[in-house]
């Protein structure tokens, strides 16, 4: 059951970045253009999506467990660190430069576009790059 | 006018909703990043990640073949930026241990300022990179 609700939930999270929009880059880069002809619209997703998790999030963790696991599995840090502002920074530099994050460009790998392709493999190399070199820093 | 903010609001809520139901049901954060690699580098319990992500892929497939909504245009910027900006990206999410999904829709959704700090960042670095793109360089996609 477990498997079932995620793969629902993903079907649920795929369709609605396909349908807001994310998936495509040009209304993204259009929507980081604050400084050019500025397209809106993609501030609705992140204030759609964050009005129902800011409510729903609170009544859920109200629960002692979660429905189909045996507990809740929550990030723990708290930290505002150099190495959360760094990656955050990169992360945007990387979205700004071609219009994807993670999310939408494994969704939009369907469209079947070169582009989209190379940016998901060298993403994962680079998830994998920056796992090896904290592992290193770690031991 | 309406149209145009209607689509992202039904997506950013549908986004909202699957984040509530993971965590109702799976007791899971919605952070892509985190699934994606999670699921890559072989963590334990991983068949629920591996479907989320079936589902990620084929849930835009799915809008797409009922809504008859024409797939988006191409990047016109070639695959070498594509490797670049993938790049940057996956280093970055793992540095950040987080990306929109996880930092932005969760995170602000827990009242997290860790994730404030980064969303505020990625976001102001992502319109400084479009800047400098378009309006410093003249070029850029």
């Amino acid at each position: 059951m477990k498997a079932l609700a995620a793969l629902v939930c993903g079907l649920m999270f795929g369709a609605g970045l396909a349908l807001s929009g994310m998936t495509d880059t040009a209304k993204v880069l259009g929507f980081l253009d604050i400084f050019g002809d500025w397209m809106p619209d993609l501030a609705f997703v992140m204030g759609g999506a964050v009005a129902v998790t800011a409510i729903a999030f609170t009544l859920v963790l109200r629960r002692r467990t979660p429905i189909f696991a045996q507990a809740f599995s929550l990030p723990q840090a708290r930290a505002i660190d150099g190495r959360l502002m760094i990656g955050s920074a990169l992360f945007g530099t990387g979205w700004g430069l071609y219009g994807y994050c993670p999310g939408p460009g494994l969704t939009a790998l369907i469209y079947g576009h070169t582009g989209t392709l190379a940016f998901v493999v060298s993403m994962f190399a680079g998830m994998w790059l920056a796992s090896r070199w904290l592992q290193g820093r770690a031991s | 006018m309406v149209n145009q903010f209607l689509a992202p609001l039904a997506g950013g809520l549908l986004i909202g909703l699957s984040a509530v139901m993971l965590l109702l049901l799976v007791g899971r954060i919605a952070g892509i990043s985190g699934i994606a690699w999670s699921a890559v580098s072989g963590a334990a319990d991983n068949a629920w990640r591996w479907l989320f992500l079936l589902g990620l892929i084929g849930g835009g497939a799915l809008y797409h073949w009922i809504s008859g909504t024409p797939a988006p245009a191409p990047n016109p910027a070639g695959w070498p930026l594509a490797a670049a900006a993938g790049l940057v990206v996956g280093i970055g999410v793992r540095l950040g241990n987080g990306c929109t999904s996880g930092h932005g829709v969760c995170g602000l959704g827990f009242h997290s300022l860790r994730s404030l700090a980064a969303t505020a960042t990625f976001m102001t670095t992502g319109i400084i990179t479009v800047f400098i793109l378009r309006h410093v360089l003249g070029g850029g996609s």
